[in-house]
């Protein structure tokens, strides 16, 4: 009986252990295959041209135009989510604090929330659109986008400010402040460095969907010059090269896998930099 | 004086138009899907033909979402049957055997991972699992395949949800108090039988959220399986088979869709009923998670 028992725990033990070793080896095996295949298509040909003619069928260019149009859609898609996210944060935490029950209430829904694919958005704000008489443009994407990734911020956001202790907020009536400046003056600076993690996460999350823009922002060989240009994004601009029969196309949508990843790994890691810090 | 209360009043009202704006936000969603698929229902297409025929040929006018369903279901049921025992191990692992400085660097590791974007996992997909799928695991079990199919899209489907459910499980464990795993110790127990014994049984509720809310996001995904799954109207009949799950019809079809006559419709009623599952999915399993913390 002992003995069957000190094997199921040498079992487990070693069963775990091996099973978590492959969860890191199948991640870190998915970064080398993108960058192992993209690296010898990556130049800096790629990052900097706009796609010349015939470049679907192998022509030269690159994919300046996805790289500018994802970084305008999703720098915009952030400010727009921050502008209405941070009032919604703040006011979750000082309107509705003495609230309990409203207060999980509102949490709850906004979790709900952030669980609504983004091809649902995308169905949604195309419906908005067709009923507006709008064409695909960088503004659509960028409502769109916002109103996708405003949830995580908020939370994110919420979860930074929810750590700060309610004397502050007291301290500050005491001393004559009305709600409004104790948010702004107090709660706010207070929350700086936890809100710049926010914001960097929503813009990662922003850069990297798919879904969402395929309906609204459309997709074009050129750099948008003002908001009602429709803008390429660089996860469809590999969608679409790597579903091209040509290799030298599908090498291209490699080398913008990387320049993605790349986006994406260098935000996530610098949120995490900054959260640690503070 | 007047001036700064003026400001207050401003900003609060202001702050309440925010929180409206996301409150109404579902509702405005699935008002306006139901809106534009109601065009479905006047034109003599039933609820119950609309979700159980397979018969699909929009030119014709006859839209059955039954293959779409299907394929969805297929996939996600076979990706979480992957993913499910390995998050739980890898966590057990992870919150119980490992040594501290193991977890304080995964927790990074994973949350990174978790937002790398589905079009990349779209792309490893396409270069690993689908050749994987149809040189090795179709003829091993003597199948013929182009790897394009239902068991790429869930092995793919898997490994992507492996960091989101991965983090919730740590968390459930996390929350495990550590003296009712120090009391079940010094009755004698190993540490295998206090896992299963008493955090397993006490987080029950935790890792069926964790695996509900995975459920649902895994239904929703769409580039990275659309990439692997072959696009191909039929109900499957094997996981070698290719499928069309709903999210990739919706984003397949957007660009023809008005030139033929209620498929706008048909594709808006698709988008409802993903809306509608995946709401229902995360409002009973984050109901769940919240009694449970109540506690």
């Amino acid at each position: 009986m002992t003995l069957r028992r000190k094997w199921e725990e040498k079992f487990f033990r070693v069963l775990t252990a091996l099973v978590a070793l492959l969860v890191v080896f199948v991640l870190a095996h998915i970064l080398f295959t993108i960058v192992s295949k993209g690296a010898s298509s990556l130049s800096w040909e790629i990052l900097s041209q706009e796609p010349k003619g015939g470049f679907y069928m192998g022509g030269g260019g690159g994919i300046l135009n996805a790289i500018a149009g994802s970084f305008y859609l999703a720098i915009g898609a952030s400010i727009l989510a921050f502008v209405v996210s941070l009032p919604v944060a703040l006011f979750i935490n000082i309107y509705l604090i003495r609230y309990h029950r409203l207060l999980i209430g509102v949490r709850f829904f906004l979790d709900v929330l952030w669980g609504i694919p983004s091809i649902v958005y995308g169905a949604f704000a195309f419906t908005i659109m067709i009923f507006f008489g709008l064409r695909n443009s960088l503004g659509a994407g960028i409502v769109t986008v916002g109103a996708l990734i405003a949830p995580i911020m908020i939370r994110a956001m919420d979860e930074v400010l929810k750590t700060i202790p309610i004397g502050l907020q007291e301290a500050s009536y005491s001393l004559g402040s009305t709600k409004t400046e104790t948010a702004y003056k107090i709660f706010f600076k207070q929350a700086l460095p936890g809100f710049a993690t926010a914001v960097l996460l929503a813009f990662g999350r922003g850069i990297g969907d798919a879904a969402s823009v395929l309906f609204t922002a459309g997709y074009t060989d050129h750099v948008p010059r003002n908001l009602s240009d429709p803008t390429a994004t660089l996860p469809l601009s590999i969608f679409f090269q790597l579903g091209s029969p040509i290799e030298e196309v599908q090498n291209r949508a490699y080398a913008a896998a990387i320049v993605l990843t790349f986006i994406v790994l260098c935000i996530s890691i610098t949120a995490r930099v900054l959260y640690r810090k503070k | 004086m007047t001036k700064r209360i003026l400001i207050d009043n401003i900003s609060s009202k202001w702050m309440l138009v925010c929180l409206s704006f996301f409150l109404l936000l579902p509702l405005a969603i699935g008002t306006g899907l139901v809106l534009k698929s109601s065009d479905l229902f006047t034109s003599h297409h039933s609820l119950s033909t609309l979700i159980f025929s397979a018969d699909w040929s929009p030119s014709e006018d006859k839209f059955g979402f039954w293959p779409f369903i299907l394929s969805s279901l297929w996939v996600t049921v076979i990706a979480l049957i992957i993913s499910m025992p390995l998050c739980l191990l890898a966590a057990i692992y992870l919150s119980q055997f490992a040594p501290k400085w193991l977890l304080e660097f995964m927790r990074p590791v994973i949350d990174i991972l978790a937002g790398i974007p589905s079009v990349v996992y779209g792309v490893w997909g396409v270069l690993v699992i689908v050749p994987l799928v149809g040189d090795v695991i179709a003829p091993f079990f003597n199948n013929e395949s182009l790897g394009y199919s239902i068991l790429a899209g869930a092995l793919v489907l898997a490994v992507m949800s492996i960091p989101y459910i991965l983090n919730m499980l740590l968390e459930v464990f996390r929350q495990v108090p550590v003296e009712l795993g120090e009391a079940s110790l010094s009755l004698g127990a190993t540490k295998w039988e206090t896992i299963k014994h008493v955090f397993i049984r006490k987080g029950a509720t935790g890792i069926l959220s964790a695996y509900g809310l995975g459920f649902s996001k895994a239904l929703g995904e769409t580039i990275a399986v659309m990439m692997v799954i072959g696009n191909v109207v039929q109900e499957p009949a094997s996981v070698f088979d290719a499928g069309y799950p709903l999210p990739a019809l919706i984003a397949n079809n957007y660009g023809e869709m008005m030139s033929i006559p209620s498929y706008d419709s048909a594709l808006m009623f698709g988008s409802l009923l993903l809306f509608v599952i995946i709401l229902a999915i995360n409002i009973v399993f984050r109901y769940l998670i919240y009694k449970s913390e109540e506690k």
